[in-house]
């Protein structure tokens, strides 16, 4: 009765919250509302959907041995305490994306972004990674392609590796265009960023000789010296001679990104790919639970209204009306394909019982979601024109400060060339116009919650704090994905030839980790040059990639769901499935067939080349023109490929499910047999 | 009474601590090691350390 009582008080004050949150229309609006709001529906979900979903849907079975146990090596099959894995979970699934794409959202206002990440999370991400956490732990840790191959046929089998593959690249290219774009004509961001290496080789150094293995220590150390970096980065920005040496162009920092990519691919792992992932673990997670109290702390005002005029497509930041492109956008925290990769992965082979699949796959995803409202809140508590002013290229606002400040006031959001020289000069940054790719804006937005809730003075500090926690854990996802992209063109190439396939043959690691840096470098590189900023084709992209692989996890779902007899439940992943078919086609349908050159891939492309060869480019303009209108065409190709291949599993994973429902023969269920509980810890006792 | 708790509730904190740092995943594996394979020696702790960390970074352990 209380419980009752208490529930549908839960109910009441969510439902008041959200519509506080969508209704309110003044000025401001206090952040609390937000955090209330998704607080109620996370606490909803969680309670009645996830429990409902695991019992009826997944049949979740708590007598059931699960691998942990059954294959227990000591090493990587391990029974482990849920707490403990759903804390590597949410440390394996949380990245920048989930600051990154809220960040760039808030062009539409701080509304449509956090309807989508509250509700795409509860019905979408979050039961998509639970799904995928329990086949692949009924399957003795199998990955998703795997799982692909075995459950719908070869066909869905190759896509899921293609589209990996594939958004493996893009992913990498745009995460190091954002750092590279922090980085830019930033002293005190480079050398704290490049200061970052270093203190990650020490690390690994002190964790394989000095004191194998005491991961603690060694962090502790790391992360005093990448404190006493961000430090140390104020003296190098004061100092004349030291100041020139660091303060670089976008070009030189791109070729550094992707001599650091490669190199971090092809060195062993424990030496800076380990050790940087330690700290970056660490960081990311304490640095999470910081801003959630902060804002919890400071309570502060929303200045975005809930949703601006850019809705109709004419946004600065990216090109492209409300629907689809939020939800292209925002994938991280709303769902995220990628998260299938990691739930079948090393997860699935910790979990001691199948009951813990809820809070390890449901609840870390929530957990994500809570960090992209908090992006969301820190991208919007900006006043609106210095939003606008940190995150517009200057291909869109005009080159100049005075350019810049006179377009975006006239939009609406009045911002001067004094107010923005005073915020950089008080973030330590000599210009803080056209920082595009959301770091140096959530930064912004980072330092002024931190430094109101724990000490004012130190604004600079914070900021690069903030960017520096940001670049550490993108250089984690570009020295991980380089290497992940190298394993699968290495097995890819293995079938053509095979010595390429063996994974320790120096040839074939130097060969396929060219290959993958070469294909995300190349992105990267003519995003630096782009002066519309790149973040506006690339984001779209990977947002489209990440959310095809969440087509394809959710495919394999369905079809698993439907074979095993549970038609009547389908909808649980069929309904996400059909929403992201929906937004990732008709995504792909404006960037390639959209009359908007900033929409439209092909108009971009043949706007460009109009202008070139009517001779009104400017010398620099025309030197870089034809790259450009190449790459805006190979985009369009891409684009295309990347839906197609999502249509191609969709008819699959339906051609399979036709067939279950008519009882024709189709692919066996994979399900590892069933093994009662009680015989392992019988087995175990025994011995 | 409450000091007593005071301590237990502190080991059992640290001890997640370890556990969530993968401080005390070799002691795991030498308990399973001598409960499974007793007879043979087990690996050292760098051995055993760097065979972790390349298992951990074959497939993928980071998302974005």
């Amino acid at each position: 009765m209380i419980r009752k009582a208490f529930w549908t008080l839960v109910a009441l004050v969510g439902a008041f919250a959200v519509g506080g949150v969508a209704l309110h229309r003044g000025e401001t609006i206090n952040a609390m509302w937000i955090v209330v709001a998704a607080l109620c529906i996370y606490s909803l979900g969680y309670r009645f959907y996830s429990a409902w979903v695991a019992a009826k849907v997944l049949s979740v079975d708590p007598t059931r041995a699960t691998p942990a146990l059954r294959l227990n090596n000591g090493r990587d099959f391990m029974p482990t305490h849920r707490w403990i894995v759903f804390g590597h979970h949410f440390a394996a699934i949380a990245g920048p994306g989930p600051l990154i794409g809220p960040t760039l959202a808030a062009q539409f206002g701080y509304l449509p972004g956090t309807l989508w990440i509250l509700v795409g999370g509860v019905l979408g991400g979050c039961v998509q990674d639970m799904t995928i956490l329990f086949l692949s732990t009924r399957r003795n840790g199998r990955s998703l392609g795997q799982m692909a191959r075995d459950e719908l046929g070869p066909v869905g089998g190759f896509a899921a590796m293609l589209g990996t593959l594939t958004i493996m690249i893009i992913l990498i290219a745009v995460l190091g265009l954002v750092v590279v774009n922090a980085m830019k004509h930033s002293p005190w961001a480079t050398s704290t960023v490049f200061a970052t290496i270093p203190i990650a080789v020490l690390v690994g150094l002190y964790l394989r000789n000095i004191r194998p293995g005491r991961v603690l220590e060694g962090s502790l150390i790391g992360l005093a010296l990448l404190l006493f970096a961000v430090v140390g980065g104020g003296w190098v920005d004061s100092h004349p001679a030291l100041r020139e040496l660091f303060n670089l162009q976008g070009k030189p920092l791109a070729w550094f990104v992707i001599g650091y990519g490669f190199i971090a691919a092809v060195l062993p792992v424990w030496l800076l790919l380990a050790p940087r992932d330690y700290l970056s673990t660490f960081l990311k997670l304490g640095t999470v639970l910081l801003l959630i109290v902060a804002v919890i702390l400071m309570r502060p005002e929303i200045h975005m209204p809930a949703v601006t005029q850019f809705i109709d497509g004419s946004g600065p930041i990216f090109g492209g009306a409300l629907f689809p492109f939020v939800f292209i956008t925002i994938a991280c925290g709303a769902i995220s394909g990628f998260h299938a990769l990691v739930s079948s992965g090393t997860t699935p082979k910790l979990i001691g019982n199948e009951s813990d699949v809820r809070l390890i796959g449901y609840g870390s995803m929530m957990l994500e979601s809570v960090v992209a409202v908090m992006a969301m809140i820190a991208a919007t508590l900006l006043e609106p024109g210095v939003y606008f002013a940190i995150n517009s290229a200057p291909g869109i606002v005009g080159a100049t400060a005075e350019a810049a400040v006179t377009t975006i006031s006239s939009w609406g959001f009045p911002v001067t060339v004094d107010q923005m020289a005073f915020l950089a000069k008080e973030m330590g940054e000599s210009t803080l116009f056209a920082r595009t790719g959301g770091a140096p804006s959530l930064a912004v937005g980072m330092a002024s919650i931190f430094s109101s809730a724990f000490g004012e003075s130190m604004l600079a500090i914070w900021y690069h704090f903030a960017i520096m926690f940001e670049a550490v854990f993108i250089l984690t996802t570009l020295d991980a994905g380089t290497r992940v992209g190298r394993f699968m063109l290495q097995d890819a190439l293995g079938h053509v030839w095979k010595p390429m396939g063996e994974t320790s043959w120096y040839p074939s690691v130097l060969i396929s980790s060219g290959l993958v840096v070469a294909g995300w470098g190349y992105f990267l590189y003519i995003g630096v040059v782009d002066p519309n900023g790149g973040i506006n084709i690339l984001w779209p992209l990977f947002g489209i990639a990440n959310q095809l692989l969440a087509g394809i996890a959710l495919s394999v779902a369905t079809g698993i769901l439907i074979k095993q007899g549970k038609l009547r439940y389908s909808w649980v992943t069929g309904v996400p499935l059909a929403w992201l078919a929906i937004i990732t086609t008709s995504a792909t349908w404006e960037k390639v067939v959209s009359d908007d050159p900033r929409i439209g891939f092909l108009s971009a492309a043949n706007q460009m080349a109009a202008k070139l060869a009517s001779g009104a480019m400017s010398p620099e303009q025309a030197a870089v023109a034809p790259q450009l209108i190449f790459n805006q065409r190979l985009d369009a190709v891409l684009a295309v490929l990347l839906s197609a291949i999502l249509w191609v599993v969709i008819a699959d994973m339906v051609r399979v499910s036709l067939r279950a429902i008519r009882g024709q023969p189709v692919p066996p269920n994979s399900e590892a047999p069933h093994v009662h509980i009680s015989s392992i810890k019988l087995g175990a006792e025994a011995a | 009474m409450s000091m007593q708790r005071l301590t237990s509730f502190l080991g059992l904190a640290w001890s997640m601590i370890r556990s969530l740092a993968t401080d005390d995943a070799y002691d795991k594996y030498l308990a399973h090691h001598a409960h499974a394979h007793a007879g043979s020696p087990p690996m050292s702790r760098r051995a055993f350390y760097l065979k972790q960390q390349q298992s951990k970074w074959t497939g993928v352990s980071r998302c974005c």
